[in-house]
């Protein structure tokens, strides 16, 4: 009826995956919480279907009383209503029991998740801001701390535990693929583990309503290989090369001397503004403006030419350059890798 | 009139020998408004204002349907720009604020304060004027957040409004302390209907009328009633906090200053998650009632259904973490807010049951509001079923604040609510209106509203799993979430429609409809045993009731001896109701419309300056005293057997 | 302690309700850059007095200038304006630096920036609608909020008259 074609597309839902899909299971989290959800469903589609039958059944066997007898009202004997009473209370009991052990794979799941940590995670911290992501990957050695923006890097394989902070309002990082969510609340750390499985490019999105651009706070995801991780974590660690001519040298010191520095930072250059996303690797990522636009030259001076237009109400101001000015701009930014 | 006599005077009274069309005119007389509009402002009847309440929630809903059409517009594509951010984030929280502050919550209150009293067999609710006043401040306050929405001051934080996004530093502007003062308002309002209705439910029922005898929808509205008193202080302690710290610097939810702006989220919960089950009760006590009418039976398992009502009350109160499991909180706490949540799950089941047992062992007839009731439990399910789901801590940190979410709460609230609610009306019509609505424009918009709903929000469980956050404006394209928000909103549009065509049935049938009989569907409720409209009066006797289907039994006794030129009502005991005091109840008047005009000038323009406050007291401290002063009735007097 | 006077309630409710449109606009198109009244529409606007408490942070201006008590820079929670208090002053010394040590923010700052922060700073002395101020800021508070200031007056004091005042 018209019920088998929800729970159809319910499955295919389930069973195709996507970049940002509680499907996708790709993680050890979301893995756990996958497999609790199969049996949430299976579970609760078979408690309705019950309860449908049971309603079938009465509107047939009450639409054959109806036919049946006509006559003084009120409810049948006592002797007749006993087994139903028998039925309310098996039913009753049969609720508590499917109800107590959906509680305890729960609370197994639970358990599954707070001891799937690792010994010795990847440390990242995450700070949310209106409405980007500011991301620290954590060393020991200050000079191997990366500092990077609205992306986020993993080891396949590797556990990494994520420090949440806010700075302003209450955010949520929600990576779907690999884990279930967590909310970033000023004033409050929160904790977040993640264990990728497989390799694979994911998206994450702000889960907690955070003001004008909340639809517009996404996080690119990469889980790679280690050996890729390390190699794009050494890469991160260096400053993009000084650019040596043309429009790309006047476009950096368009940035530099310009409103640009003021808010962003390009590791290696004076630039060094700590309020906005940092830049020294922007090109090489691949969304600008928290997953708003594609990492292209024509994105990035569309976005430096008038941020309201593609993101309104966010805190990037319209900047006045002219066409050359922004083509140089463009030069520059695109150098960042 | 100032001197007492020392004999008691000879009242007229109703009697064996003083009944019929006499006793109708002179009761009519007495209960009935004064002419005009002066006297539709005056009154005091429940009915009135019961109607009122329900046709002024009936237009809150239709502009909230307008809201959600717009925002299903909106997203019917990707990336779309007909409506830009700022004004869909007013739209979003509009919706919900009006839908679940203007509409739901209101809308159970006009069902109760017209039927409570009719159903217990009495003349008025205990505090009428209680009643009139509560009316006008829901007016006022729905008032005041449509016309703050017009002037572009409506809130643009979402229906609850977390801070700090709603703080002083993030809302700027009068925004949020429009949303905040309105919350209060309602929140006056629902209190007063609430303590009216608890205190008419408790010592104004019919005598013989035991607990054990209420119809299953009054000891819903007890339990609700009870309910909103307990919770409601919260929501308006937590948005008096929220007003204070933006409007005079205090520091309740800045973390900064040792405040949280968790407790927000605390505080409103604690209301927020009593509130939906103060919606879905009432609807649980509306089904019971259609489906004891149309099956011919009594509703099966009475004891377990008022038992049911009564445990999900009180376990309700248990549960609000389940709005927070994302916020980081212990996981140990956690776990029981698990468990209670599941358990929540059983008294309604045992509801089902019951409900499905009497259409079983009954004789069901399929007329609209029956075919409403089993809508509501296909679609009830569903979302009980997804709330199972969400009561999972682990499946709730993957689907909380998505589309599943969404989804969820529209099946319960307008499966487990509306549904019920428009079946309620529509079997309920014929007694306020005098007329049946139409048979073949309820059934077609029946399947209508049935088919669309699940047409709209069903694929949100799927696109909610696919990764569709909530409250966004747009979203990209490539996500894959394209086809099921089209299919959501095109049924979105389809569903306002067919809401659209209850009301055009409720309004050709006000003119057209076939004239109904005193109870036209043979149901054993008191209420059924008064004219279709009720007479201003409502019983002429005082009926005494036997057992819980009195108008089932052969026999219609009825108690003699209230006044017919006063307003004069029975009291009787709590729990066995016998009689026991006769009471005066009070006339028309205009002090509470009064209170709640000098109230209204209170709270707006408190949002402006404190001043406010001090400028603002007096008139209502004198409309109230004006309200309250002694008059001179007849006292009380007690029974004689 | 005192906040507006009881007069003013009355005052206040007319004029606010039909500027009610003008104070909520979230202006992210900088139209008030655009408007010939540039004052009035800055000045009434709450988007614009908000980015400006934001920018204020961002800045830095508390390094020099705290939260209005001052410092390093002269206090802007009172009545002494050395350079001018009006508010296209205020944009002036922004925007061009002010000898004694006023950095110019012109290529770290848009113009519609530098009016923004101009607007939060006349709200400092409380010199903005009553209706527009936040009762505070969420991040530690060691200033009173503005909506329990009294509005201050626009005092012109030179540099020598200034450190002559000085206690």
């Amino acid at each position: 009826m018209k019920r088998a074609a929800p729970l159809l597309l319910v499955l295919c839902g389930a069973g195709c995956g996507g970049s940002q899909s509680v499907a996708g299971r790709d993680g050890v989290q979301g893995a756990l919480i996958g497999g609790l959800f199969d049996v949430f469903l299976w579970t609760t589609a078979a408690v309705y279907l019950f309860v449908l039958a049971y309603l079938a059944l009465a509107l047939v066997r009450g639409r054959r009383h109806r036919r049946d007898r006509a006559g003084a009202q009120g409810e049948p004997a006592a002797q007749a209503e006993r087994i139903w009473h028998i039925g309310l209370i098996a039913f009753a009991g049969a609720t508590a029991l499917i109800l107590a052990g959906l509680t305890v794979a729960t609370w197994l799941t639970d358990r599954a998740l707070a001891e799937a940590g690792d010994a010795a995670p990847l440390e990242i911290e995450v700070i949310g801001h209106q409405w980007w992501w500011e991301v620290r990957y954590q060393d020991p050695v200050a000079s191997r701390i990366v500092r990077t923006a609205n992306e986020l890097h993993l080891p396949a394989g590797r556990a990494a535990h994520i420090t949440l902070k806010s700075t302003d309002v209450i955010h949520s990082l929600w990576i779907p693929n690999l884990a279930g969510k967590q909310d970033l609340i000023p004033g409050r750390i929160a904790d977040l583990s993640l264990h990728p499985l497989r390799t694979g490019v994911f998206r994450a999105q702000c889960a907690e309503f955070c003001g004008l651009q909340h639809a517009r706070m996404a996080l690119d995801v990469t889980v790679e290989t280690p050996a890729e991780f390390a190699r794009w974590y050494d890469a991160q660690l260096v400053p993009p090369p000084a650019p040596t001519g043309g429009a790309a040298l006047a476009g950096f010191a368009l940035f530099q001397n310009r409103q640009c520095a003021s808010c962003h930072a390009v590791a290696g250059t004076p630039a060094s503004g700590m309020v906005a996303p940092d830049l020294s690797h922007v090109a090489s990522r691949r969304t600008i403006a928290a997953g708003t636009l594609p990492t292209t030259r024509d994105n990035l001076m569309a976005w430096v030419a008038d941020p309201q237009a593609v993101k309104p109400g966010n805190n990037m101001p319209k900047v006045p350059l002219t066409e050359a000015e922004l083509a140089a701009l463009g030069a520059y930014l695109e150098t960042l890798k | 009139m100032t001197a007492k006599k020392k004999k008691p005077r000879e009242y007229l009274r109703d009697g064996p020998d003083f009944t019929g069309a006499p006793l109708h005119e002179k009761l009519s007389e007495t209960w009935r408004d004064g002419p005009g509009l002066i006297g539709w402002i005056k009154s005091v009847d429940h009915k009135s204002i019961g109607k009122r309440y329900l046709v002024t929630a009936m237009v809150f809903l239709a502009l909230g349907g307008v809201l959600a059409a717009l925002m299903r517009l909106q997203l019917s594509g990707a990336e779309q720009e007909i409506i830009g951010p700022d004004r869909y984030n007013q739209i979003f929280t509009m919706h919900g604020t009006t839908m679940m502050f203007l509409f739901a919550v209101p809308v159970m209150d006009a069902m109760a304060i017209y039927l409570v009293p009719l159903m217990l067999g009495t003349r008025n609710t205990a505090f009428p004027r209680l009643n009139a006043f509560s009316y006008w401040m829901y007016l006022a306050g729905g008032s005041l957040l449509w016309v703050a929405f017009v002037l572009n001051i409506g809130p643009d934080a979402g229906w609850f409004s977390y801070t700090p996004l709603s703080g002083p530093e993030y809302s700027l502007g009068k925004r949020i302390d429009v949303w905040a003062q309105m919350v209060t308002f309602t929140e006056v309002a629902a209190l007063a209907v609430a303590v009216s209705l608890t205190a008419t439910i408790l010592k104004k029922r019919a005598p013989g009328m035991t607990l054990a005898r209420m119809p299953i929808f009054v000891w819903s509205i007890l339990v609700v009633s009870l309910m909103v008193i307990f919770s409601m202080p919260s929501v308006a302690t937590a948005s008096g906090m929220l007003l204070s710290d933006r409007l005079v610097g205090t520091q309740f939810y800045n973390s900064y200053e040792y405040g949280d702006s968790l407790l927000w989220q605390h505080l409103f919960w604690f209301f927020g998650h009593p509130e939906v089950y103060i919606i879905f009760l009432p609807a649980a006590g509306f089904v019971s009632e259609i489906v004891q009418a149309y099956t011919g039976r009594r509703t099966f398992g009475y004891t377990a259904i008022v038992l049911a009502l009564c445990a999900t009350g009180l376990l309700a109160f248990g549960l609000w973490v389940h709005h927070m499991f994302t916020t980081g909180l212990p996981r140990l706490g956690y776990a029981f807010y698990t468990a209670a949540s599941m358990a929540v799950a059983i008294p309604a089941g045992i509801q089902i049951f019951c409900w499905i047992a009497t259409i079983w062992t009954g004789r069901p007839r399929f007329m609209v509001p029956l075919l409403w009731v089993i809508g509501f439990i296909v679609t009830f399910v569903i979302g009980g079923l997804s709330g199972v789901m969400l009561a999972s801590v682990p499946l709730d940190l993957q689907v909380h604040d998505t589309y599943f979410v969404v989804a969820h709460f529209h099946y319960v609230l307008i499966g487990g609510a509306v549904f019920p609610l428009l079946g309620a009306i529509t079997y309920w019509f014929p007694k306020f209106a005098g007329r049946l609505m139409s048979e073949r424009l309820g059934r077609i918009g029946f399947w209508l509203s049935f088919l669309s709903f699940h047409a709209t929000f069903f694929p949100m469980h799927i696109v909610g799993l696919q990764g569709m956050p909530r409250r966004v404006y747009t979203y990209p394209a490539g996500m894959g979430w394209e086809t099921f928000n089209l299919i959501s909103s095109i049924g979105a549009v389809v569903f306002a429609a067919s809401v659209a065509l209850f009301a055009v049935n409720m309004l050709l049938s006000l003119r057209k409809g076939e004239r109904a009989a005193d109870n036209p569907w043979g149901a054993p409720g008191l209420e059924w045993a008064t004219a279709s409209p009720p007479a201003p009066y409502n019983f002429a006797h005082i009926p005494i009731v036997a057992d819980n289907s009195p108008l089932w039994n052969e026999e219609r006794p009825v108690a003699y001896g209230l006044r017919v030129e006063d307003r004069e009502m029975i009291v009787t005991t709590a729990v066995e109701a016998w009689p026991d005091v006769r009471e005066p109840s009070p006339e028309p008047t205009a002090w509470p419309l009064i209170a709640a005009l000098a109230t209204t000038v209170l709270f707006v323009a408190s949002i402006f300056t404190p001043w406010a406050l001090v400028i603002g007291a007096p008139p209502v401290a004198a409309a109230l005293v004006a309200w309250f002063w002694p008059k001179r009735h007849h006292e009380g007097e007690p029974v004689i057997e | 302690m005192s906040s507006r006077s009881p007069a003013s309630l009355l005052l206040l409710l007319l004029p606010v309700a039909l500027g009610a449109c003008d104070r909520e606009t979230r202006d992210y198109r900088s139209r008030a850059l655009q408007s010939t009244d540039r004052p009035a529409a800055f000045g009434g606007n709450a988007y614009h007095l908000a980015q400006g408490q934001r920018l204020y942070a961002w800045m830095n201006c508390a390094g020099c200038h705290a939260h209005g008590g001052g410092g390093m820079g002269p206090p802007l929670r009172d009545d002494e304006w050395r350079y001018g208090g009006r508010i296209d002053q205020l944009v002036a010394t922004i925007l061009d630096g002010r000898p004694n040590g006023m950095p110019a923010f012109r290529d770290k700052i848009t113009e519609d920036q530098a009016w923004q922060l101009a607007t939060y700073v006349r709200s400092m002395s409380a010199r903005t609608r009553q209706d527009m101020l936040a009762g505070r800021a969420d991040e530690p508070a060691n200033v009173e909020p503005p909506v329990l200031d009294e509005r201050k007056p626009v005092r012109r004091v030179t540099p020598g008259q200034d450190d002559a005042t000085e206690e």
